[in-house]
């Protein structure tokens, strides 16, 4: 608890410094504050849906704080795997912008015990967030008793997306899903007999997604939690034989994966050159920026073998430690939490909000059916979104993806894996 | 030396055109190395073209499956939003590029004198000294020199990356002029001499004015590597305050592949270097030489 | 007395700011680069001294050694590639003949565009894509006939690294070109004339008196492209990012291990990095450095 302290007087000093930074505007109050100046929010929103949703947040955060001048900085790439490490740069040389986006979970951890970011719960104190968010979401945000971000927005990992007349020209009723990876496989089987592609993929990092979706299906949302806490052996039977079906899934896929970024391997569903791909909920915007209508132009389903389960990740932003506008971060943070902030971001970039007192039959259909699982299903952290491990774990799954989207070898995978999961674990112990 | 180097990268072609004989071999001989010279002009341009025809191209258009083909229609758009994201950083990179020249190659000027002409004990020690941070790997000294800006106070960005690319700069500025005084004529120093001018006079009076060519040098070298520079980019700034690689990088590895602005991004990063060499290539093939050829 | 410093105090006073400057950025930091690597060092905290223990799990470690292979492999294709290149065109065009300034300048232009720059074209150039959905270099291999040529370029395990090799030899093989045609010329006439009185057909006149004499240029092109080829790191961060397995050189690695906190293991692999290139560049600046004292 040594640690808690330290960080939480760290926190207060920052806060302190950073309040006689700005002209002596005080940073209680409710976040309203008029110091005005510049916001450097750091993201990465660039392109897109997210982009959109990001512009329909900068659009009610000028309303509600007009003093305060917006600055975009975004990084683009990767599901910010880019941006992470840009970021990950800055922050080390002392150069944090007002606020940045950050997963809710492990990734979140990483910041707090690097001290680059601020404790926040006196704005929760405020504010009465406490009672707005979902408590399981609060708890990944939380280190210690001490909360240091505010969610934004929800995503589910484990969907597939599929275009029903590639499925329907490969004898395949585009009506009922796959209930397992076997059926699965048959029905992947039967696409490539047809031509086209059987499920596309980007590069590393979509690999891991997809790796991540395996394992769940494989072993369950219990085992699949206990991979990350040492209580799943990465060794064991059941883990490899899911390893084995992951390198079975990646038969069916495109050879120029490590060239494409996931708008491109989602647009191969959209021009009927894929039958199936799999990817967050954030793919349904670029389904709707096209016209394409769900259950006609495209279909969307749990990976099989993980109907009920919502493989989770959640957008939070957070008060970073240096010197700063504060008053422009507590702004922003506050246009984040706001109902108003919440409907425009989410619409846009189509995603859910991560308040719970929301009106679902605001949002579009697939959303509807995302509020709803979220509320019912038993709701896991994603591995490739940061939510599950620490960075430099994820970090090394990375390498040994990357390793096994390049050589093919099965083996390398599970030792790979194994390494990592035994020398982070070890870390932590 | 290498001066003498400096002045030949750019010759008259020679005497052997003239003299060879114009028997039926030296004709097919000719013909044959037009020939492959044409294949490798071609072949060097393909990068050059895909750049150029995939900027005009429209989103559609812009796939790599097409990439060969020219525009079906020639459109700016992608040419806009390369300029919309780019334009902030290039007046960064020039604010940053310029004085890092400037001020290296003056340092550079001062220790070229002193090592080509002022024969001091451990003078070639030294001078080799100064040559080997030339060719360090900045990654050997990247840790500690985070941690040495951060605790000098040094913002990030252009004010940081101005000192690295200024000190780092150092040593080829040293070797372009401590070869290019190596030249000038002793005689003319020791005139100064004789004159009773100091050191610091007979370089201020009659050193300088005799530099313009060193500089140029210099000049040219410097601007071309610090505007290329990635590595010390993204250490040490962001696509807020950095120099134009960087955000040419945000902009060209994003997911949503924005080839068209990515491939008119490239090509307005690279302008500046490319109309300075075109306009002083002379003098940049010069600097090469003396960068590279030693004695 | 007085006049030991009249003639000591002027040099040292023009080359002292570089001496400190580089002193500290380059000795200095490489020994506090040194001294982290010895570390525990995160994030700038050390706790405690752990001897060679950051080196030990390097060199244990199949991804770093699979990266220092790769940097070994692209060294070499790079070396290999620039030489072939640059030399073949300096002899097409040593003897002089009309257009030579396009073909120089043709060959020489990549070089002033940063790898940023140019990896946002390589990278679409580079598809790994193959047969019906080719694009990219695979599509027009295919286009003019070569089909059998594709290949999946980067993501290759074994040989993927070689491509990373081709922008870097395209950029810089007309670099090479310009030394080598200032060493063609800066060959005296008399040397080409005494070889023809005594008979020596073209060939001969080539292989026993002008190659000979290109050997200095020749090491020279060595070293820069030899040092140079650590800089990849521009490179594979535009084509194939930071992540890709198959493309890991130790400066990526050391990225990667800074973007984590881990100064210490980033050190140490700057001091690997040091360490290649010292292996090649300090017997060359002994070599310089006693030839410069035998003058």
């Amino acid at each position: 608890m040594r640690r808690t302290t330290v960080i939480a007087a760290l926190a207060a000093v920052g806060l302190t410094l950073s309040a006689c930074g700005d002209d002596g505007e005080s940073t209680s109050g409710d976040g309203n504050g008029n110091g005005g100046g510049e916001v450097e929010v750091f993201t990465w929103w660039a392109e897109g849906s997210e982009k959109a949703g990001l512009d329909a947040l900068v659009e009610v955060f000028q309303e509600q704080h007009p003093d305060y001048e917006f600055v975009n900085g975004a990084v683009a790439g990767g599901a910010g795997s880019n941006a992470k490490n840009v970021l990950a740069s800055r922050l080390q040389t002392n150069d944090p912008p007002e606020t940045f986006q950050a997963h809710a979970g492990a990734e979140l951890t990483d910041y707090i015990e690097a001290n680059q970011v601020q404790d926040i719960s006196n704005l929760y104190d405020e504010n009465g967030w406490s009672d707005v968010f979902p408590e399981d979401l609060l708890e990944l945000l939380t280190v210690d008793g001490a909360i240091y971000s505010v969610p934004s927005n929800i995503h589910r990992a484990n969907v597939v997306w599929a275009n029903p007349t590639v499925l329907e020209q490969a004898g395949i009723d585009p009506a009922t899903p796959p209930a397992s990876l076997d059926e699965w496989f048959t029905q992947l089987d039967a696409v490539q007999a047809s031509g086209a592609t059987a499920l596309s993929i980007g590069t590393d990092w979509t690999q891991v997604h997809l790796l991540e979706t395996v394992l769940l299906a494989d072993l369950g949302p219990e085992a699949y939690i206990g991979l990350w806490d040492g209580s799943t052996d990465w060794a064991s039977p059941e883990v490899e034989a899911a390893l084995d079906d992951y390198a079975k899934l990646l038969e069916y896929t495109n050879t120029d994966r490590q060239n494409l970024d996931w708008p491109d391997a989602t647009q191969q569903i959209i021009d009927g050159k894929a039958a199936y791909n799999v990817m967050g909920d954030w793919a349904e915007a670029a389904f709707q920026e096209q016209q394409q209508k769900f259950g006609t132009d495209y279909v969307a389903f749990p990976v099989p073998g993980t109907d009920g389960v919502f493989d989770f990740l959640a957008d939070s932003f957070t008060l970073p430690v240096g010197d700063i506008n504060t008053g422009g971060t507590e702004a922003w943070l506050d246009t984040i939490a706001s109902p108003e902030g919440q409907k425009a971001f989410n619409l846009a970039k189509g995603s859910i909000p991560a308040r719970t007192d929301v009106d679902a039959s605001e949002y579009p259909e697939y959303q509807q059916t995302a509020i709803e699982s979220f509320a019912n299903d038993t709701i896991v952290p994603s591995l490739a979104h940061g939510a599950a491990t620490p960075v430099a774990w994820l970090d090394a799954v990375t390498q040994a993806v990357s390793r096994f989207s390049a050589n093919g070898n099965v083996d390398d995978l599970k030792s790979g894996l194994a390494d990592a999961a035994a020398n982070n674990l070890q870390q932590e112990g | 030396m290498t001066t003498q180097l400096v002045d030949e990268a750019t010759p008259a072609p020679t005497r052997a055109a003239q003299s060879t004989s114009r028997s039926g071999r030296a004709r097919t001989s000719r013909t044959l190395r037009y020939l492959l010279l044409i294949i490798f002009l071609i072949v060097v341009l393909i990068p050059a073209y895909v750049l150029f025809v995939t900027s005009f191209k429209s989103a559609g258009d812009a796939t790599p499956t097409r990439a060969w083909q020219l525009p079906t229609e020639w459109y700016t758009d992608g040419w806009a939003r390369a300029w919309d994201t780019l334009s902030p950083a290039l007046g960064r990179t020039f604010a940053l590029v310029i004085p890092a020249s400037i001020v290296s190659s003056m340092l550079g000027a001062m220790n070229g004198f002193v090592l080509a002409r002022w024969r001091f004990p451990y003078a070639d020690l030294v001078f080799t000294l100064i040559l080997f941070g030339m060719f360090i790997p900045y990654q050997a000294v990247m840790i500690p020199l985070v941690e040495l800006m951060q605790n000098l106070g040094v913002p990030s960005g252009i004010a940081s990356l101005f000192v690295l690319h200024t000190v780092f700069g150092l040593p080829i500025c040293t070797l372009i002029f401590r070869n290019y005084y190596a030249s000038v004529p002793e005689d003319m120093i020791e005139a100064a001499r004789v004159d009773g001018a100091g050191m610091l006079r007979t370089f201020a009076l009659i050193i300088l004015p005799l530099s313009a060519p060193g500089f140029v040098v210099t000049l040219i070298w410097q601007f071309t590597s610090a505007w290329n520079d990635f590595l010390f980019a993204i250490f040490f700034s962001n696509a807020q305050n950095g120099p134009v690689t960087i955000s040419l990088n945000f902009l060209a590895s994003g997911q949503l592949q924005d080839y068209s602005a990515s491939m008119a991004g490239a090509l307005i990063a690279s302008f500046p270097t490319l109309i300075v060499y075109i306009i002083l290539g002379r003098w940049f093939v010069g600097g090469l030489m003396a960068g590279s050829v030693k004695s | 007395m007085l006049t030991k410093v009249r003639s000591w105090g002027p040099p040292l006073l023009l080359i002292s700011p570089t001496l400190v400057l580089l002193g500290v950025f380059v000795y200095g930091l490489i020994g506090v680069n040194i001294n982290t690597s010895l570390t525990d060092n995160i994030r700038g905290q050390t706790t405690k001294y752990v001897g060679l223990e950051n080196y030990t799990s390097l060199f244990t470690d199949d991804t770093f050694i699979y990266s220092l292979r790769n940097l070994a492999m692209y060294t070499v294709a790079f070396l290999a590639g620039t030489l072939f290149f640059g030399f073949v065109w300096a002899w097409l065009l040593e003897r002089g003949l009309r257009g030579e300034g396009i073909f120089r300048t043709t060959y020489l232009f990549p070089m002033a565009v940063s790898f940023v720059a140019s990896g946002v074209v390589w990278r679409w150039l580079l598809n790994s894509n193959t047969g019906e959905s080719a694009s990219g270099l695979n599509r027009g291999l295919d286009m003019i006939g070569l089909g059998f040529l594709q290949n999946s370029w980067w993501t290759d395990e074994t040989w993927g690294i070689l491509a990373i090799a081709m922008p870097a030899i395209w950029q810089l093989s007309g670099y090479i070109m310009a030394l080598f045609l200032a060493g063609f010329r800066g060959i005296p006439d008399e040397l080409r004339e005494a070889a023809r009185m005594d008979g020596a057909s073209e060939w001969k006149l080539y292989r026993h008196v002008i190659f000979p004499q290109l050997s200095p240029v020749a090491l020279s092109a060595i070293i820069i492209i030899g040092h140079m080829s650590l800089k990849v790191f521009d490179l594979i961060m535009s084509v194939a990012g930071q992540t890709n397995y198959t493309t890991q050189v130790p400066a990526t690695q050391m990225w990667l291990a800074f973007t984590r906190g881990e100064y210490a293991v980033a050190a140490a692999i700057g001091t690997v990095m040091l360490v290649v290139v010292a292996v090649m560049i300090v017997p060359y600046l002994v070599h310089n450095y006693r030839s410069e004292r035998g003058r």
